[in-house]
This record gives structure tokens, C-alpha cells and sequence, in this order.
């Protein structure tokens, strides 16, 4: 059988599932359409918010990322689970006291204000746009690699099976198969890992294989991967990192803005008590772990198998001829995510660091002029399963996992725009009078035009998709989460204050982030160059959504000491959403 | 404050002692031994790398459940114990 009919039959699979779900799952009330009919069991949600959080980033670019960056990339393995302490303890009980919805409507009732709330979709349509535009283009990348098809009709193909499940099902239908969705994507991304710690160390269990002996070498393998890219310029995979506040604050950022992301957080509406809040989000992290504990070690294990590919000899000796090369480099050649340009003309496969100034002269004198082969972060992942030499079935798998993982993540964004659309500002504020069916229209109504305009977006991503992820996190960062988290925590925070704090945050993190990376990313008309020594205190702009959340904290404190108390009714509010029962009963005021 | 008030205020000062203990943790393992303390963690070596790496990659992860895990466990007991939980 061709690797081409594999890959379909799995692709194909996995679609009749989720189709096969759809139809099972039909959505016929408000509430099954926006939670689920809040029936869900827990272990179930942690799940489904799994593979609603674990997109296409977490799924093809996380474990790149790593390998490109070893020990200064840990950022995103700490900052993409240490949010989901935060959520548990901080936010996810209460809002599912609160007992709505939404997460714009929350803040309209809290703050009691419709401004608030119009702030509030407002952010969360950008970050949820922002965020779907790459969930589209992975599902793109995944169909042309695999399937052969032009990246558009491939993107068609999986706008339609969203639009069948999410439309018909709403929540309902989107938990339910981002449930099967979790277990493609889970199994797709472990078992390649498995066979490649095994070959590489002989555990079968790729994080400790991660720190055991590499076994050709009898070295321990993080050692020899720090020896092998030290020998051709590179820094050490597990060398420190000096700027230590900005490493911090971006995995601050990262955890906040994790937090603070509309589509996790209503998945937790869905269960059907407080307590089933707080143990979900255990399970969601445990669910999460088994791919971010896998990822580091496919991270450095690729790196090694590519560097050995490269080099058979060591990296000592001479690399492969070009004539010589493996098929998967003639494979990923043709999608552009791997280019060689033999720069010295001796149709060897040079792959060096030559941005190294003390490495240069070792390079001159072994007759190198220039690095040769880029090799794209992102196929890391998804040709791990050939770089290895692993049968047709794991490829056909792999290619299954990275759709599930891009649409299980644009289905739940899509549903956090269209429920902001139809709850929050068709029935909050357009038309209040509207019916339960004429709502539950308007919900699958701007379910399916969401879909068209991520659609439309995917084909023509804006030349800034890929810097977008920071945007949308900080404004999570700096906007949602500590206006929701101060709605819960202090009774004196008032709507002036918090909509107030949530404008100056918000301002301050996109400004910040405009004046490196170009207004609205316009290549050109940033007014700093991008690079350390511009930055303030050495903090990022990808880094700055901790401090866009610590001003607004300041400005929503320093606004509302001195203006009223929120009235009684609100603080009455609050008192109920801290307890699971009964306490201030308010919520009918 | 009548005897309801009172046992809400203990209620709720008790959780939040709990997400402070546990934040405490969560920061000690991520940005202390994962970032700020690294080079103090440098002399203990975990499988050919140092403690500060394994916190990085891995410890903070596995600390992070444990957490919410302790955190739901203890809260839904307190939900009990002040007679706040759903039926």
C-alpha cells in the first residue's frame, strides 16, 4: 500500500469519527449549545479542554522550538501547563458558581456595566481571531505534506467537517469529539516518541529516556547533544541563560495569558459543580503532561537524530554528499520547509551555526562558507516518524494527530467568538427580547460565518500570523485575566476601575509590543529594532503581557479607591460566587 | 455578623491561605528552581544535565498536578466541613 492511501485512511478515519459524532450530538438549547447542557463529567472535560488548549503550536512547534532553543525554550513548557495552577485556584470554581455562559458576561455583571462587557469581547475576539488565523494554516501545512492536496482545498475539507460538528453540535458536539480528538492526537504524538527514545536510549518511555544513556555513544544523552552541537558552533542545549527577569517574565506571561484565554475557560462551565471544576483541571493537566512531558524529549532526540543524518561520521568528520541525502529530505525539499544551497560548492551537506563569531574560523579553515541546509522548526514533528525510519502507519498517524490537534483548537475558539456574538452582543445588547430558538439561531449563525472569515484567513494569512500568538496572549494576559480575577477577589474593585485597568493594560501591552514589531506588524514601521539592547529593562515585547496584567491591577486598585463602593447587590455577587452554596444568594438580583 | 457570615469569612480565609501555600510552591519549583536558582542547583547533576534543567522540563510539570490535585482534594473537604458544598 502507498504512504499516500495510508495517510488517507487514517485522515479519512479520524474525519468519520468526528462526523459520526456530529450527528450524535446535536445541540437543541442554548444551554447545550454554549455548555454542553453543563452535564459533562469531569474526566471527560479535562480531556476535551486537553486537546481544545493543545493546538497546532503545542502539537508541530512546541517540540521545534525546544530543539532550536534546548534550555532557554523550557519558557514554553513551564508557561504553557503553570497556567492551569492559576485557573484551578484563581478563576475556573468561581465562574462555574457564577453559573453563565460566558466570560464577557461575567465581567458585564460583575462590573455591572455593558461597557465592560463590550471591552470584553472585544479583546476576546481579537485573541481568539488572532489564534484561529494558525490553527487554519496547520491544518493547511498537514493536508498538502500528507495528502497531497493543493493547502486550500485541504483547508476547505477541514472548515466543512468544523462546520458539521460545531454548527449542528455547539459545545456539545465540540466536547464530544474533541474527546476522540484528544485520543488521535495523544496516541500520534507518543508513539513515534516511544520508538525513537527506545532506539536512541532503549527506555521506552521517552522522558527518561530524556536523561538516560545514549546508548551508541554510552554517554548520557543530554551530554552527548550538548558535545555534538558544540562541535559545530552552536550553544549548548542545556547552557543557562543570562537575561534570567526576561525568561521569567515571558513564562510569567505565558501562564497568565494561558489563564486568562476564553476558550479554556469555558470549557470548565460545562461540568456540573464546583468540585467537578477543580478536579477537572487537574485532569486537563494531567492529559496536557503526557504530551509536554514527551515534547522535550522528542525535542532533543530529533535534534540528535537530524545532526547524526547529517553527519554519520560525527561532526567531526565529513558530511553526507546532497546526492546521498535520505528521501525525507527530498520530501520536506518540496514543501519549502527544508532548503539546501551548497554555498562552497562541494556537494556536501553543510549544517552549521555560522552566526557564531568564535566559531568562524574553524568553519574557514574546514573550507565551510556558510550554513546550507534550514531546516523549517516546525517539521521537527511531523517528520520525526521518517527521520527515524518508522513504518507507514506512524506517518499516516502523525498526519491524523496534527489535524486533530489544529481543529479540536479552532473549534473550541470558534465557539468562544460565536457564543461573544450571539450571548453577548445579539441578546446583551442588540436585542435583549430576543427568543431562546431565535438565540440558539443567531449562535449557529455566527458559528458558520466565524467559520468562513477563519477560513478566508487561513488562505490568506496577514504576513504577521506567526508573530499574532504574542498578541493574543498578551492581551489575555493583560486585559481578561486580572479583570476576572479581581472580580472575584475584592469586592472594592469597581466598573470604573476595571474598565479603566483593563483599557490601560491592554494599551500598554500593545504599544509596547507595536513599537518592536511595526504597527499592526507592518514590516517598517516599528520605531525600535527588535533586538535586546532596545528593550526596556531587557523585558520583550513578548514578555510584556506580566506587565501589562500588574498595570492594570494598579490602575483598576488606584481608579476605584477613589471613586464609590460597588453597590450592595454586587458585592452580594461576589460573596456567591466564592461559595459553592448558598451563601449570598444574589445571582437573581 | 451573624453565625452564617462568620463561617463564610472563615471558609473563604482558609481557601485563600490554601492558593497562597500552594502559589508559594508553584513559584518556588518554576521560577526558583527552574530559572532564578539554576545556577545555585548547578553541583546536583540528574542524567548528564543539573537539577535546575530537570525542574525546567520536567519537575515544575509533574509539581503543577500534584498542586491542583492537593488544592481540589482540601477544598472540596472544606466545601463539607462549612456545610458550603452542592448537593
Amino acid at each position: 500500500m502507498s504512504q499516500f492511501a495510508i495517510n488517507l485512511i487514517f485522515v479519512g478515519g479520524s474525519f468519520a469519527l468526528y462526523i459520526a459524532i456530529a450527528i450524535w450530538a446535536r445541540a437543541g438549547s442554548t444551554k447545550e449549545f454554549y455548555v454542553a447542557g453543563g452535564g459533562v463529567n469531569p474526566v471527560m472535560n479535562g480531556m476535551a479542554t486537553a486537546a481544545d488548549w493543545m493546538s497546532a503550536a503545542s502539537f508541530i512547534s512546541m517540540a521545534g522550538l525546544i530543539a532550536a532553543g534546548g534550555y532557554a525554550n523550557s519558557t514554553f513548557l513551564m508557561g504553557w501547563t503553570g497556567g492551569y495552577v492559576l485557573l484551578a485556584m484563581l478563576l475556573a470554581p468561581y465562574l462555574r458558581k457564577f453559573g453563565k455562559f460566558t466570560v464577557p458576561e461575567f465581567i458585564g455583571d460583575r462590573f455591572y456595566s455593558k461597557n465592560a462587557r463590550l471591552v470584553a469581547v472585544a479583546c476576546l475576539i481579537i485573541a481568539s481571531v488572532t489564534y484561529v488565523i494558525g490553527q487554519m494554516t496547520g491544518a493547511g501545512v498537514a493536508f498538502s505534506r500528507f495528502l497531497e492536496v493543493e493547502s486550500d482545498t485541504g483547508l476547505i475539507i477541514a472548515a466543512v467537517i468544523v462546520f458539521l460538528y460545531a454548527v449542528m453540535g455547539g459545545m456539545k458536539g465540540i466536547t464530544y469529539t474533541q474527546v476522540a480528538q484528544y485520543v488521535v492526537l495523544i496516541i500520534a504524538y507518543t508513539i513515534p516518541a516511544v520508538f525513537i527514545s527506545l532506539q536512541l536510549t532503549g527506555n521506552p518511555l521517552p522522558p527518561l529516556g530524556l536523561f538516560s544513556e545514549h546508548t551508541a555513544s554510552g554517554m548520557p544523552l543530554l551530554q552527548k547533544l550538548d558535545l555534538v552541537v558544540r562541535d559545530l558552533g552552536f550553544t549548548d542545549y542545556t547552557a543557562d541563560v543570562s537575561n534570567k527577569l526576561n525568561m521569567v517574565l515571558f513564562t510569567l506571561s505565558l501562564m497568565i495569558g494561558t489563564a486568562g484565554l476564553p476558550h479554556v475557560i469555558i470549557r470548565f462551565f460545562t461540568v456540573p459543580k464546583v468540585s467537578d471544576a477543580r478536579w477537572s483541571a487537574g485532569w486537563a493537566l494531567v492529559f496536557i503532561a503526557l504530551l509536554y512531558l514527551t515534547a522535550p524529549a522528542v525535542a532533543s532526540m530529533a535534534r540528535l537524530n537530524l545532526l547524526n543524518t547529517i553527519y554519520p561520521a560525527g561532526p567531526t568528520a565529513d558530511a553526507i554528499q546532497y546526492a546521498e541525502r535520505p528521501d525525507w529530505i527530498k520530501n520536506w525539499e518540496q514543501t519549502g520547509l527544508i532548503k539546501f544551497d551548497d554555498k562552497n560548492s562541494d556537494g556536501r551537506i553543510q549544517l552549521y551555526n555560522d552566526k557564531s563569531e568564535s566559531f568562524k574560523q574553524t568553519a574557514t579553515e574546514r573550507g565551510w562558507n556558510g550554513n546550507e541546509l534550514t531546516v523549517n522548526n516546525d517539521i521537527l514533528v511531523l517528520a520525526n516518524p521518517e527521520i527515524a525510519n518508522l513504518p507507514g502507519w506512524v506517518i499516516g498517524l502523525i498526519a491524523a494527530g496534527g489535524l486533530a490537534a489544529a481543529l479540536s483548537t479552532a473549534a473550541g475558539l470558534l465557539l468562544a467568538i460565536s457564543s461573544a456574538v450571539s450571548h453577548d452582543l445579539i441578546k446583551g445588547s442588540i436585542n435583549p427580547q430576543i427568543s431562546e430558538k431565535g438565540e440558539l439561531r443567531a449562535a449557529r449563525i455566527s458559528m458558520a460565518v466565524a467559520i468562513v472569515v477563519a477560513t478566508w484567513l487561513g488562505m490568506n494569512p496577514p504576513g504577521f500570523a506567526a508573530q499574532t500568538v504574542a498578541l493574543a496572549f498578551g492581551i489575555a494576559a493583560a486585559s481578561i485575566f486580572p479583570a476576572l480575577m479581581m472580580g472575584i477577589f475584592s469586592k472594592r474593585v469597581n466598573n470604573k476601575g476595571a474598565i479603566a485597568g483593563m483599557l490601560a493594560g491592554l494599551i500598554a501591552t500593545v504599544t509596547y509590543i507595536f513599537l518592536y514589531l511595526g504597527f499592526l506588524f507592518i514590516p517598517g514601521t516599528n520605531m525600535f529594532d527588535n533586538v535586546q539592547a532596545n528593550w526596556l529593562f531587557g523585558i520583550s515585547p513578548l514578555s510584556f503581557g506580566a506587565v501589562g496584567a500588574m498595570i492594570n491591577f494598579i490602575v483598576a486598585f488606584a481608579v476605584s479607591s477613589a471613586t464609590e463602593q460597588p453597590p450592595q447587590h454586587i458585592q452580594e455577587l461576589v460573596e456567591s460566587v466564592r461559595y459553592p452554596k448558598g451563601a449570598g444568594a444574589a445571582t437573581d438580583h | 455578623m451573624t453565625e452564617h457570615d462568620r463561617n463564610a469569612a472563615a471558609y473563604w480565609s482558609a481557601n485563600l491561605r490554601l492558593i497562597v501555600g500552594s502559589l508559594i510552591v508553584w513559584a518556588l519549583v518554576s521560577y526558583g528552581g527552574g530559572i532564578l536558582f539554576r545556577p545555585l542547583l548547578a553541583g546536583i547533576s540528574v542524567g548528564g544535565t543539573d537539577l535546575g534543567f530537570w525542574f525546567a522540563q520536567q519537575g515544575s510539570i509533574l509539581t503543577f498536578i500534584a498542586l491542583i490535585f492537593f488544592y481540589a482534594w482540601r477544598m472540596n473537604k472544606l466545601d463539607k466541613e462549612f456545610g458550603l458544598h452542592e448537593e
